[in-house]
This record gives structure tokens, sequence and C-alpha cells, in this order.
């Protein structure tokens, strides 16, 4: 866990993939789930912002 | 000067075309030859991506060319997202999604550990059992169908031959309750044995003296396979799961012929949904913005499952 932090404070690409890896997931989680409309609602944005992400962080700098 | 390929080339260049390429860079060169490929990629892929975003921000209709579209902003977006019919449409995809891929992944591993045994017939029942796979969609759909015939199909008489019911007692692929199953069943069906050649190329890339190893060690059958079998195929195991969720969050062809998003709208999963607002319905501002959600959902996984290729290939 401490090594995770210090990878997302050094701006790492390893713990900030893994940051929107889990975002993407529980974005499609958010769409897919039979529970509550809200997370429906707000999938779309999730996932975006997960993608999003994705894309800038892996032109971070890997972790040493 | 000595007689390469490239002076071969360089000779038979005419002399026209010579003349006009002569003092060009190598990296102009270069992107004349790739400028065409290019051309056609922003032409066929990110000219359509581009159009479509532009127009899930407005009202347009294909089938009113003359009206002018009008700007909404986000309404398409807010209209989608708080619609129950659709959210509703999305379970029916992720009831399909996490049974097909626990299906087969389940059934695919078994299937590719019982292959990696040697025995003989091995290539044999390889062959078969990779057969469902090659065959296509449509038609793959259509005799499915004659298999779910209550009357006179074979699904039907084997469940019966099992349970003592009556084979024209139940319909797959006409009850609400059964018709989501069917789907499953046939994309399990189809599907299965491409899990299963992921996970056997994942079983084949164990070196055997890891075992050996953990046999030195004492280690029983059951040890080794949960604690080498299972974590060095986890990643191709991973990779299939990614593949086939992509590729079932898209399905269209199969449920189509199958059932046709009915009973009701019990199978109708996202792309049907979104083929009858295009052409349909045709709210084609409003299916731009369908369009958008449903890729950008797949844009994200794939994204999850690039790295996890990048996983494997280091391995």
């Amino acid at each position: 866990m401490r090594t995770f932090l210090t990878g997302l404070m050094r701006l790492r690409r390893g713990p900030w993939e893994m940051l929107a890896t889990i975002i993407i997931a529980l974005g499609v989680f958010m769409l897919m789930q039979p529970f509550v409309l809200w997370a429906f609602t707000y999938s779309f944005i999730t996932t975006l912002v997960g993608t999003v992400m994705f894309i800038v962080v892996s032109h971070f700098p890997e972790g040493e | 000067m000595t007689d390469t390929i490239a002076n071969r080339a360089a000779k038979a260049t005419p002399q026209r075309v010579a003349r006009k390429i002569k003092g060009l860079s190598d990296r102009a060169i270069a992107w004349i030859f790739v400028a065409p490929t290019i051309f056609l990629l922003l032409a066929i892929n990110i000219f359509p991506l581009i159009w479509t975003i532009q127009l899930s921000f407005t009202n347009y209709r294909a089938n009113r060319l003359n009206r002018e579209p009008e700007f909404i902003g986000l309404r398409n977006y807010e209209r989608i997202l708080t619609d129950s019919d659709i959210w509703l449409n999305m379970q029916a995809t992720a009831h399909f999604l996490f049974w097909t891929i626990a299906l087969q992944v389940l059934i695919g591993f078994t299937l590719a550990w019982l292959i990696n045994k040697k025995f003989k017939g091995n290539d044999l029942w390889t062959t078969i059992i990779v057969l469902p796979m090659m065959l296509s969609p449509a038609v793959v759909g259509n005799f499915w169908k004659f298999l779910y015939q209550p009357q006179i199909g074979l699904f039907n008489y084997i469940v019966a031959f099992f349970t003592g019911k009556d084979p024209s007692s139940f319909e797959m692929l006409g009850s609400v309750q059964l018709a989501p199953w069917s789907i499953v069943i046939v994309d399990t069906w189809m599907w299965t044995p491409f899990v299963m050649l992921i996970c056997l190329a994942g079983l084949r890339s164990i070196p055997d003296y890891i075992y050996e190893a953990a046999e030195v060690d004492r280690a029983s059958k059951l040890r080794q396979f949960f604690t080498i079998t299972i974590p060095m195929v986890l990643p191709f195991l991973m990779l299939a799961v990614l593949f086939r969720g992509i590729e079932n969050f898209k399905m269209f062809d199969l449920v189509v012929q199958l059932t046709g998003g009915g009973p009701g709208s019990t199978t109708e999963l996202t792309s049907i949904n979104l083929k009858r607002e295009a052409f349909e319905k045709w709210r084609t501002g409003y299916a731009s913005a369908y369009a958008i959600i449903l890729f950008v959902t797949v844009f994200g996984l794939a994204s999850i499952y690039v790295k996890a290729l990048n996983k494997v290939k280091e391995r």
C-alpha cells in the first residue's frame, strides 16, 4: 500500500495505471449493476474519466 | 556497384519516377508510402467517430434530411443515462456477459487441462472441440434455432430425456425465463474452444522443471494445481476474460438470429437496442450518444486488455 501511494506521489506509471484500471472497472460495474439507477446515471462519466486518465498516465515514467 | 536487391530495385525504377523522387529524403519517401493508409484510416475510422460525437449533441434524424439538426447539448446523454428501459437492456447484457464468461472460463479451462494430458487421439479431439468457433454466427444461430424447436428440436428431447418432462412443454426461445439462458448456452457452445486454446497456451508455457521441483518437495497434486498451475495460467485467463468480455459486450448477430431481442425485450442486448434506435426509430442523434457511451466502455475495457496483454508478453 505504501509503495502504491509513493508511486502515486512520484507520478509513476504502474500505480497510476492501476488506479485508472480500477476507475474503468468501477464505471463498467456501475453501468451494468441492477441495484441503483443513480449508479447507472454516473457510470459513463466514471468510465470516461478512467479511460482518459489511462491514456494520460500511460505516458508517465516507469517506476525504478 | 554490387548487385543487391536495393540496387536492382533502383535500376528497375522508371527514369521518370526516379527523377521525381531523386533528392527526397528516406523519411519523405516513407511518408509517401504510408500516406494512403493514414488517409484511409482517417476517412474510415476517425472521421465517422468525430461525426458521431458531433451528432450526439444534436437532435438529428437521418430520415428527415430536410430538417436542420439542432444543437441540444448533453440532453441525449442525460436521456439515455436516466432511462430505466436502457438500464434493463444493460442488465440483460450484464446477465449475458457474466454467465457466458463464467461458463466459458470454467469449461474452457477444464477442457484445456484435459487436452494438455498426453493421450491417444489428443490432436483429433482438439480439432473436434475447436470446430464450433470456426462457424459463422449466422449459421450457428440458424441451426440452434432448429435445435431449440419444441416439437422437433434435439435440445428439448435431450432435456426431456434427463428430466422426464414432455419435450414440447417448454420453449427455450419463446419463454421469458428461458430465452436469456438459451443465448448463453449457444455463445458458450460457440466460444468455449477459444478460451480453451488460450488456457492451453498458458498450460503449455509452464516449464516441467517447476512441477519436478514440487514433486521433490513432496507437494500433492492438488497443491501443485493451486500454487503452480492456477497462478501461472491466470494472466492468460485474464486475457481470455477481457477478450470475451469486449466481444460479448458488442454481441449482435448471434442473438438477432436466435431471438431477435425477444420475447418482449428480455434478450435485447445494448447493440440490438442501439440498432433499433438508429435504424427503426431513426433517432440518429440519440443513437449516436448511445454509441459513444458503448464506445467509451469498450475503449476502457480494451485499455485494460492491452495492459494485460503486455503483462503476458513480459512473461
